[in-house]
């Protein structure tokens, strides 16, 4: 049986966390078919049928998915379902709020966050912070996932010619209703998607200090920008750039960690970047286990003369 | 409005789990263990909730071993009314956990369920969204804000690239995010007081669910580690380092 990736879009174009999912999928091994559940989104449909590796899209379009509200998505899922061996959703907020509705729907276990796949039944998935990681099985008729994007490369984003097929969106819960969206507007690269990111913590003492200090090597480096849990609780960054176990997991190219000491669940978050650089005056902070290049100093100093020489 | 509180207990915080030489799991004998955080946050949340006069009884419920009724006597210190451990020896999984709290949304009739988006042993994030599914209920997860107004719950969502607004028809369940509130420290009168509270223990096969794992572990292992990294001496070094040796830059 074919497996089944539900796309995470904004109507008109597919998000990168859908090609690590398709990766995923194409890992376990089967026809893949992509499903974007949306409306007026025959553009996304478009874009999900040059992923490599894709046969086949099924758009559903309609006004009960305009707002991806979990009750609606869930069960366009459920509408085509039993069609599927696997049913794969991109770990993000959006596919982790509808993946366990499908699967309790189905009656079957959820496998969250899955980084490796071993066979078509089982699975790798980090625990408790990432400090272990299990092996699952599962025998469940149906597999419902969720897939870690930094586990997987991304497929290509074109080169792919799958079919395309219309289906009709289903009727609205009538349970739940979209209200608003404040979106944090930025030029910068989503910080699951950014090549760099720079990093900052409680160390920067302000939400003056912290963009005074870090934006302007985020803007040298085109980076995204990341911040500690404490420095989120303090009020210096946005809820949305928190790395962590419970943040935002993220594994680029360049890590820059600025005045962040290193608690576990911060590194559950970005242990997977390739390059890690660490600068913190306390040559005893944890931060420094896991960076490749660590700096003793004051970030004060070290960050803004790291501007000028780069 | 009667409020149910599902609230887990796990390994703290701050302890660094290890994994067992036999690959068979983590060890947690002997490791301290607290209420899950998130679920902490539930509860204060449904306290505030009663301070405000919206809600008029909260119910903790906690499922597993018989030391979840520790936790079930934080809960109700902090200021649960009275509590329901569903007790059993049996690994419990999130399917498992969604089905009992379902039977005693059934049985109870509660307006709103708060629970945490996840645990931080299992890092599931499935309850919530699951219960929400069996049940038949609009779920808002991830709750950075709550607000009741008449039959409504409108619910301020911690999504990617910012916040989001949904507006729930009562009854709904919603799983709460880190800044939705700061848990309060509990008192010493209140823990006295939360000892006289009822604790009421029932067992899976009372509600008549069948809790077997689904999911079959294989085995646990140590994550990869990270190879030892090198200090630098200055600025100019790093970009040195970064610029010719790493080549990211």
């Amino acid at each position: 049986m074919p497996i089944l990736v539900i796309a995470e879009h904004d109507h008109a174009s597919v998000k990168p966390a859908t090609l690590n999912t398709v990766t995923a999928a194409l890992a376990i091994g089967g026809d893949v078919h992509v499903l974007v559940a949306g409306a007026n989104a025959a553009e996304a449909g478009a874009a999900a049928a040059q992923i490599a590796g894709v046969a086949k899209v099924i758009v559903a379009d309609g006004a009960s998915l305009t707002e991806g509200l979990a009750e609606n998505v869930a069960a366009q899922v459920l509408a085509i379902a039993s069609n599927y061996s696997h049913i794969l959703f991109p770990s993000t907020a959006a596919g982790k709020n509808v993946a366990p509705r499908v699967a309790a729907k189905l009656d079957v276990a959820q496998i969250s966050d899955i980084t490796k796949v071993d066979s078509p039944d089982t699975f790798e998935r980090p625990i408790y912070a990432g400090n272990a990681i299990a092996t699952v099985q599962s025998s469940d008729a149906i597999k419902v996932i969720t897939v870690r994007t930094t586990g997987f490369d991304a497929a290509a984003s074109s080169g792919g010619s799958a079919t395309i097929e219309n289906a009709d969106a289903v009727a609205d819960s009538g349970k739940s209703s979209f209200v608003g969206r404040e979106v944090t507007k930025s030029d910068r690269p989503e910080l699951t998607a950014a090549k760099i990111i720079v990093s900052g913590g409680r160390a920067l003492g302000s939400a003056e200090k912290f963009t005074e200090v870090m934006t302007p090597l985020a803007d040298k480096l085109n980076a995204g920008l990341g911040a500690s849990r404490a420095a989120v609780d303090a009020g210096y960054a946005p809820n949305d750039w928190q790395v962590g176990q419970t943040g935002k997991i993220v594994a680029p190219q360049l890590y820059i960690a600025a005045g962040i000491s290193g608690a576990i669940q911060h590194l559950a978050g970005m242990k997977d970047s390739k390059v890690i650089v660490a600068i913190n005056k306390d040559e005893e902070a944890p931060i420094f286990s896991v960076a490749d290049y660590g700096l003793v100093a004051d970030l004060f100093v070290a960050v803004p003369e790291l501007v000028e020489k780069l | 409005m009667k409020v149910l509180v599902p609230v887990k207990r796990v390994v703290d915080y701050n302890v660094k789990v290890r994994v067992k030489s036999d690959g068979s799991g983590v060890d947690v004998a002997n490791v301290k263990h607290s209420m899950n955080p998130f679920d902490e946050i539930a509860v204060e949340e449904a306290v505030r909730l009663k301070e405000k006069g919206v809600v008029t009884e909260i119910i903790a419920i906690s499922c597993g071993e018989t030391k979840c009724q520790e936790t079930l006597r934080t809960a109700l210190a902090i200021g649960a009314d009275r509590a329901i451990l569903v007790e059993t020896s049996e690994e419990l999984q999130p399917l498992a956990v969604a089905k009992l709290l379902k039977a005693l949304i059934d049985k109870e009739q509660p307006q709103l369920v708060i629970l945490g988006k996840q645990a931080i042993d299992d890092d599931a994030n499935q309850t919530g969204q699951m219960l929400a599914a069996l049940a038949d209920l609009p779920q808002g997860t991830f709750a950075s804000k709550v607000e009741v107004s008449g039959d409504k719950v409108n619910v301020t969502r911690e999504v990617d690239g910012g916040l989001e607004t949904v507006s729930l028809t009562l009854p709904a369940i919603v799983t709460t995010d880190l800044r939705l509130n700061e848990p309060r420290y509990v008192t010493l009168p209140n823990i006295m007081k939360a000892k006289k509270k009822t604790l009421d223990v029932v067992k899976p096969e009372d509600l008549g669910v069948d809790v077997k794992p689904r999911l079959k572990t294989l085995k646990v292992a140590e994550p990869p580690k990270r190879g030892a990294g090198v200090k630098v001496a200055d600025v100019a070094a790093l970009v040195d380092k970064l610029k010719n040796e790493a080549k990211v830059i």
